[in-house]
């Protein structure tokens, strides 16, 4: 196996099992807009990144997170109904990330990657930054895992038992930025929003716990990973969006498949 | 000895507001509104809709802070809260037993007794969303009984749930308070049967209508203006929802 592909596939499985774990609470908390959101807003923040000459992940972290908190902010003022707030959020910040792009020379030629990913150029160091960003998720997730579940069933219920809600949401937003920047690179930001809530879809049949359908997302999303990269070489598919076509199919495979019944 | 607003003198005061005003927007939800439950007594809100039960025993719950008024609980006090309603996302496997978990209180043996204290000792393994309407709220009321708590706020526990569930959840509900000495407050839309099931009654439209012994409160005019016809009919009632108190 060529090391970029070795390297792509590191990079995927990591990406792939921290999407997993935290979109089954971007499923069951009915988030995939505001995914969607965030992804949109990735790309300002890879402008902010170079016209400032940081780390584009820094940027891209920080763009997030202002959007999320905005968007805390802005609902709880109830000023306008959810998706239109988010509608105007997502476009607009992907209009102002397009505009502030074309500044950046360097960029004009790189918008596709950023776009939809490009897998196959993972780096080491990007491997680094995967499973670095990766451990701090995943830690941060088992960390909040029975206070978002809580919140998740019922906010107030959970916030009488002495549950911090805002606290919890603002962590969690905080990691959903920090997944959506680590897996811009290899689907790119177009479709972000698909690993995180397709192999979570495809666990929810098999699922008897909350835990357990995290583990089978992760698992879902890896082998959707393994199997896009796998078309990618063989028919010389953008792997990006290969990734994306291979997680469908594994859901629409898990449809046919007979349903765990509670014991 | 009895208090000012006619109910008898019970035990320690757990939760008292005093003035509470809280609006949503322009909206005026609750004004003026005096409350307190004290340990051991059966306190039930009565209302139309949009009346500010809901808010009221969310402000109490500290769920929402009050613009005016304050809310002053004892000490360390434990509540027990079942919501209204609960609606449990269709993709989230989650069993009565995980549900109950959530309380803190883990210990199998100590689950499996309390699902059977209220009713329901057969669910144990059953999926949240599966159960009916009177299924769930025996879990909510099974959860927030497992936190042990010195006031149990219970809000339309009966809704839902036909006639002679209804009764049933009544004597329940005398019963824990005869059992654990707790502070109950609830809020119902069963007149009736809130009537005989209760040591105190506030009427509330925004404010306090009136309040007091159950006996008293059905025949309060400010009661009968309130709940009409439906004061002296068993089922459905009907009422004004935009009267006004001078």
């Amino acid at each position: 196996m060529p090391d970029f592909v070795l390297y792509a596939l590191v990079a995927g499985i990591g990406v792939a099992v921290v999407m997993g774990a935290t979109g089954v609470f971007v499923v069951w908390r009915r988030m995939a807009y505001f995914g969607d959101t965030l992804a949109h807003s990735a790309l300002l923040g890879v402008a902010i990144g170079f016209l400032l000459g940081i780390n584009v992940n820094i940027g891209i972290v920080g763009v997030c997170l202002t959007i999320a908190i905005g968007m805390v902010y802005l609902r709880s003022q109830r000023h306008l109904a959810e998706d239109t707030l988010l509608g105007i959020l997502a476009h607009s910040s992907l209009a102002l990330g397009l505009v502030s792009v074309s500044f950046v020379s360097a960029l004009r030629i790189d918008l596709m990657t950023y776009l939809f990913g490009d897998i196959l150029a993972v780096t080491p160091a990007d491997i680094g930054w995967v499973y670095g960003g990766g451990t701090v998720a995943l830690g941060a997730l088992a960390w909040l895992w029975k206070d978002l579940v809580a919140i998740t069933v019922h906010e107030d219920l959970a916030r009488t038992e002495g549950v911090n809600v805002l606290r919890t949401q603002i962590a969690f937003m905080t990691l959903f930025a920090l997944v959506i920047a680590m897996a811009m690179k290899i689907v790119g930001i177009l479709l972000v929003t698909a690993l995180l809530i397709i192999p979570a879809a495809a666990a929810r049949r098999f699922s008897r716990t909350p835990e357990q359908m995290a583990v089978f997302a992760a698992i879902a999303g890896s082998l959707a990973v393994a199997l896009g990269l796998q078309g990618s070489l063989l028919w010389d598919l953008p792997s990006g969006p290969a990734i994306v076509v291979a997680a469908a199919l594994i859901y629409v495979i898990s449809l046919t498949l007979p349903a765990r019944r509670a014991a | 000895m009895r208090m000012p607003d006619g109910g008898p003198v019970q035990g320690e005061i757990l939760v008292r507001g005093d003035g509470i005003g809280v609006r949503h927007g322009r909206r005026t939800i609750l004004h003026d509104v005096d409350i307190q439950v004290c340990r051991g007594e059966i306190v039930t809100l009565i209302g139309p809709n949009g009346s500010g039960k809901t808010t009221l025993v969310r402000a109490l719950l500290e769920l929402e802070k009050p613009e005016t008024g304050t809310v002053e609980r004892k000490a360390g006090l434990r509540t027990g809260y079942t919501p209204q309603s609960l609606t449990i996302d269709r993709t989230l496997p989650l069993n009565v037993r995980r549900f109950l978990e959530m309380s803190g209180e883990t210990v199998s043996d100590v689950l499996s007794v309390m699902l059977a204290s209220v009713g329901a000792p057969n669910l144990m393994n059953q999926e949240m969303r599966l159960l009916s309407g009177g299924e769930q709220k025996r879990v909510l009321l099974a959860r927030a009984l497992l936190r042990d708590p010195d006031l149990l706020v219970l809000d339309e526990p009966t809704a839902n749930v036909d006639i002679h569930g209804q009764m049933e959840f009544y004597d329940l509900i005398r019963r824990i308070r005869d059992e654990r000495h707790c502070g109950i407050l609830l809020v119902s839309h069963d007149l009736h049967l809130v009537m005989s099931a209760t040591d105190r009654v506030i009427c509330l439209n925004g404010h306090v209508c009136c309040s007091g012994l159950p006996g008293d409160v059905s025949t309060d005019p400010a009661y009968l203006e309130l709940f009409g016809e439906a004061a002296s009919a068993v089922a459905v009632y009907a009422h004004d929802h935009d009267h006004h108190h001078a």
